[in-house]
């Protein structure tokens, strides 16, 4: 049964494990996942805890669904207090673990405490052993993978692992699995690091029993064609997530040059259709790979045509990728956009906060706030694609003064470069935005500016916004299964309504986020993919839990809540530029420069943007502050957190 | 029932290495989800992007029925497919052994042997593969397809050395 699987309470200083099993209230109230580990860390952390201390609790989980027979249930959730932010750290990674701790017979680990030296964590079907990882300490994310397979003799294991970049602590280093699927945001590798943790390896042949297996069967197979029949998930299947790198550009959404621009002029040149012809002697033919059990199959395959690093394999790039190596640092060659991609996978980092953050750098040099010689001779202007790869290792190896700095993340950075380097950083929260250019579309203003990681796109964000559907196909999508009966328009440049778009879209991702689903299953990308009107059957079958739409709208805006409650009680304030919902000041003063004519010269209107916070607040049942109101706790249940209960 | 002679043709060059074949493959057999269950496995080699679903390829001359002491395993020539008969296996694992593919598994909770029964002619890893790495075709029919697609990439590769040419 997927309800039997456990959780496991591991303390890596006295090497004590407790198992115990996930009550069935908590399930209800809290499903399992992203919701029930944001449960977890609110009741395991004491407010101001060091996040690279050993009481930051390391939450490690697969979602209720997971390894069911249900579609693409293949992500692994972690969740830690972020040595990026200071705030919620929250990652979610594809690949084969969560499924492979599932079989294994767990779906949370709580991690406290930091082993006296590298150590690793093996847990085989309900065994769990702490092991020495000394030899495989220094490796990168795949070797690492490789090296423990070896020492357990066992070729199916599946390990979540960090790299180097993890080992030293870089604020927003990577967790890992396989070739490069990545828990890749808020630096949970660090948490990993900081405990001289450097891996968990799962290996499950335990049985998970399908309540309905017949039917459960039967209605994979409808939900699998609903997915694939979706022209969106067809393209993402031929072309990975680069697809949207051209229409978004040439439309003016990419930021370039950290923020001066919002479109790289020359993007032709890494689409994936290009790269797809530079790899072709090294990879043949354009071949793409899936997570389990999942027919979307987005990742393609490549390996390295040129250069130093020629030969070698990996996966993507990722749309992130083309950002991160090509658009804001306005490197526009598809053999950097792969080596960096390569980098960042082996060195265990993020890649979006790694192109962001070097971007901003470059723009710090031009203006002469940081110098050769803070650089030590490296030439760190725009578009200078050496000096990109060579900060990539720099920042995971920390060597010299400016990579250092930029390893501590952004806002740290600006505090060591000082003078108003800080104006020119493009974060929330203190966590640096996707490369994606936001001054036209408030909606998305408003998601990056609210998410509860820090700036980011896959916790509230409205993508189908930009399709300009009709109000009426918007209604019958956002006023489900919570009634809705304001505005919504169908205009990408308007404010009016975007607030409750984010509200519901919010609950949706923390929705598939309990479940353990990728958001290529949902209403993300496609408008007519599965959401909560769909979810309660997929439950049932699978689990025997029955739950009404509403119900499962109620799980998904208390564990929003939960985080919210977590981060404002480690000191996030409405307006804080460093750790509030508040966009830096470029999004309000410098109108875009390029793009569609919708574009040009568009910038957010900080007064009308203002008031979609209130919006967004009062439909969250916030008050103006941003705090719970005591009748919105009352409602959801949550008058008495931290309770304890697990 | 009607006579069948249909086979699982494998193409791993369409694989994505999802295994959404084990999981649906345990499903409908045991009623779980446990891949170490399943009758078809994706063997992988990640760091050359190849995956390769083995399976049981209801070979003509049997080595699993062959060294059977039990007499157990046999060819059910309606729906082209070697069965085990589970009231004579007395468990042995010889025919596991023996298996020049690795398609027969042995169960460790059931302590029970265990192969491909093509669904009785409605194999679910085909149905739930969107890519059709996996297909079921009539047995006369494998070798023209891939004549088919063998062709097909000597065509591109001789238009691309015209290509070039030109």
């Amino acid at each position: 049964m997927a309800l039997d699987r456990k959780i496991a309470y591991i303390n890596l200083t006295t090497g004590e494990v407790e198992v115990k099993p996930i009550p069935l209230d908590i399930r209800r109230k809290f499903l399992g996942g992203r919701g029930l580990d944001a449960y977890l860390l609110f009741n395991h952390s004491e407010k101001g805890c060091d996040p690279l201390g050993p009481d930051n609790p390391l939450i490690v989980s697969g979602g209720i669904l997971t390894a069911t027979c249900a579609s693409a249930t293949a992500r692994t959730h972690i969740m830690a207090k972020s040595p990026l932010t200071g705030l919620l750290g929250s990652a979610n990674m594809g690949g084969f673990f969560a499924p492979e701790m599932a079989w294994a017979g767990f779906h949370h680990l709580v991690i406290k405490g930091k082993a006296k030296t590298p150590s690793y964590i093996y847990i085989h079907n309900g065994e769990i052993e702490i092991r020495d990882a000394q030899n495989v300490w220094g490796m990168t994310t795949t070797d690492t993978q490789w090296a423990i397979r070896d020492e357990l003799n066992d070729q199916e294991v599946k390990s979540l692992v960090i790299g180097p970049a993890g080992e030293n602590l870089v604020a927003y280093a990577n967790v890992m699995t396989g070739i490069k699927n990545a828990g890749g945001r808020s630096g949970m590798g660090a948490v990993l690091g900081s405990k001289n943790l450097k891996a968990i390896a799962c290996r499950g042949t335990m049985d998970i029993n399908i309540a309905h297996p017949v039917e459960a069967l039967e209605y994979n197979k409808r939900f699998i064609d609903q997915i694939t029949s979706a022209k969106v998930n067809k393209t993402q299947g031929t072309l990975g997530t680069p697809m949207i790198w051209g229409a978004t550009n040439s439309w003016g959404g990419v930021r370039t040059r950290n923020f001066q621009y919002n479109q790289c002029e020359y993007a032709d040149d890494i689409e994936p259709e290009r790269i797809d012809e530079i790899c072709e002697e090294t990879m043949g033919p354009y071949h793409m790979s899936g997570c389990f059990g999942c027919q979307v199959h987005c990742r393609a395959q490549y390996r390295i045509p040129s250069g130093p690093l020629k030969g070698k394999y990996d996966e993507g790039p990722e749309y992130t990728s083309q950002g991160a190596f090509g658009g804001e640092p306005d490197c526009t060659s598809a053999e950097t956009v792969l080596a960096g991609n390569h980098l960042v996978d082996q060195y265990g980092m993020d890649n979006l906060e790694v192109g962001s953050i070097i971007s901003w750098a470059m723009e710090l040099y031009e203006l002469g706030i940081i110098t050769s010689k803070d650089t030590d001779g490296l030439d760190l202007r725009f578009s200078n694609d050496e000096a990109l790869l060579e900060m990539v290792e720099r920042i995971c190896y920390r060597k010299g003064k400016v990579a250092d700095a930029l390893a501590q993340g952004g806002i740290q950075a600006s505090k060591i470069f000082g003078k108003n380097s800080f104006d020119y950083l493009i974060q929330v929260k203190g966590m640096s935005n996707l490369h994606s250019d936001e001054r036209a579309t408030p909606a998305l203003a408003l998601n990056i500016a609210t998410a509860s990681r820090g700036s980011d796109h896959l916790r509230s964000r409205p993508a189908i916004d930009l399709y300009h559907l009709p109000e009426k196909v918007l209604r019958k999508i956002y006023s489900s299964p919570m009634p809705y009966e304001g505005p919504l328009s169908s205009e990408h440049t308007e404010y009016v309504g975007k607030a409750w778009q984010v509200f519901w879209q919010e609950n949706c991702y923390m929705g598939v986020d309990c479940l353990g689903i990728c958001k290529y299953h949902t209403t993300f990308l496609g408008a007519t993919l599965p959401n909560f009107e769909d979810w309660p059957k997929v439950l049932y079958y699978n689990t025997g839990l029955e739950f009404t739409p509403e119900e499962l709208w109620d799980i998904s805006e208390r564990c929003n809540m939960i985080e919210r409650l977590f981060n404002l009680r480690e000191g996030l304030t409405r307006d804080d530029l460093e750790k509030g919902d508040m966009l830096n000041h470029r999004y309000f003063d410098e109108p875009c420069r390029r793009g569609a004519p919708d574009v040009v010269g568009r910038m957010i209107d900080k007064e009308k943007f203002v008031q979609m916070i209130d919006e967004f607040y009062e439909h969250k049942g916030l008050d103006k502050k941003g705090k719970p109101k005591a009748k919105t706790l009352k409602r959801l249940g949550l008058t008495n957190e931290p309770s304890h209960m697990l | 029932m009607e006579k069948k002679d249909k086979v699982l043709m494998i193409n791993p060059e369409k694989c994505t290495g999802c295994r959404l074949c084990e999981l649906v493959c345990a499903v409908k057999h045991d009623g779980v989800s446990n891949p170490s269950r399943s009758r078809i496995r994706v063997m992988k080699w990640e760091m050359d992007g190849v995956y390769i679903p083995m399976a049981c390829q209801q070979c003509q001359d049997a080595p699993c029925m062959a060294v059977c002491p039990a007499n157990a395993i046999s060819r059910n020539d309606d729906l082209n497919v070697i069965e085990v008969d589970h009231d004579k296996c007395i468990g042995c694992r010889s025919c596991v052994a023996v298996c020049p593919f690795g398609a027969m598994g042995f169960n460790s909770i059931d302590r029970k042997v265990f192969k491909c029964d093509l669904c009785d002619g409605d194999p679910q890893c085909v149905r739930f593969c969107e890519v059709e790495a996996v297909e079921y075709v009539d047995a006369d029919d494998v070798a023209i397809l891939k004549k088919q697609e063998a062709a097909a990439k000597l065509h591109a590769t001789s238009h691309k050395v015209a290509l070039k040419d030109a």
